[in-house]
């Protein structure tokens, strides 16, 4: 029995997680950085998690963990707003603002860093009950 | 008479290999908590337990009543059924799962202490002291 795939699992979760943070600070960071041209404005990315490929033989019975299977960047459209006197501005005067949801990103991160924690509390649980039973019949 | 040291440790090495793999399972869904698709899966601890028991007495002889088959290593894995599943088709309950997972852990410590006694009875006989 490998009891350390615990650490495998809780483990994959955490950094799952952590891609979500990070992509949650890159969207809130860049939720006012316009540009001139709505081709090149930056757009929201989102990752997608998906269930670890279980080892083969396991089939469905095996425990998985959690895996990033890319980040998406999100087709929304840029909003344009008329400001004629911002350096960045085109011919006509507007600059195009990525289309980032605070408040969506500021909940994603309240949730990313509950799961975190979620998974660093059965990473410590997973570790007292291993070292309890270390000492065994001492 | 030799030891029967599987006997004597009765349930408890079974139960503690249970409870592991359900640490396992129980951590696997915290870690799935937001996959899209993901169904929470659980052990049947009742059911299982009292396989591994039955399972004893009947495929090997030798042990006693309080024996243990462990030939069955892993425990079949089943399906929750989900309360409230999201609309990406995940069906973990973080909350549930949490309380679940914390039970297990005591579950754990608790056959942990019992044996612990087993195994100290057992050096006090050796010893004699």
């Amino acid at each position: 029995m490998s009891s350390f795939k615990i650490f495998d699992i809780a483990g994959s979760g955490m950094s799952a997680q952590s891609v979500r943070l990070n992509t949650v600070a890159s969207n809130l960071a860049n939720a006012d950085s316009v540009s001139g041209d709505p081709n090149t404005v930056y757009r929201a990315r989102h990752p997608v998690f998906q269930a670890e490929d279980p080892q083969p033989g396991a089939g469905d019975q095996a425990n998985v963990g959690v895996k990033v299977q890319g980040v998406q960047l999100s087709t929304a459209a840029p909003s344009s707003h008329y400001d004629p006197g911002n350096p960045l501005a085109d011919q006509q005067g507007y600059v195009y603002a990525p289309a980032v949801n605070v408040v969506e990103e500021m909940v994603d991160m309240i949730s990313a860093s509950r799961s975190y924690q979620n998974n660093v509390e059965v990473l410590n649980t997973a570790r007292n009950l291993m070292l309890a039973t270390l000492k065994l019949g001492q | 008479m030799p030891l029967d040291l599987d006997g004597y440790l009765g349930i408890h090495q079974r139960a503690l290999a249970l409870e592991a793999q359900r640490t396992e399972v129980l951590a696997a869904n915290l870690a799935n908590a937001d996959t899209p698709g993901y169904k929470a899966r659980d052990i049947d601890f009742k059911a299982e337990l009292a396989a591994a028991g039955h399972g004893s007495s009947t495929s090997n002889g030798t042990s006693g009543s309080g024996g243990v088959d462990l030939s069955t290593d892993k425990a079949t894995l089943k399906y929750r059924v989900p309360l409230a599943p999201a609309l990406d088709g995940n069906t973990v309950d973080s909350q549930l799962e949490q309380s679940a997972f914390a039970e297990n852990s005591v579950r754990y410590q608790a056959t942990l202490t019992l044996l612990n006694s087993k195994l100290r009875n057992l050096m006090t006989a050796i010893t004699g002291q």
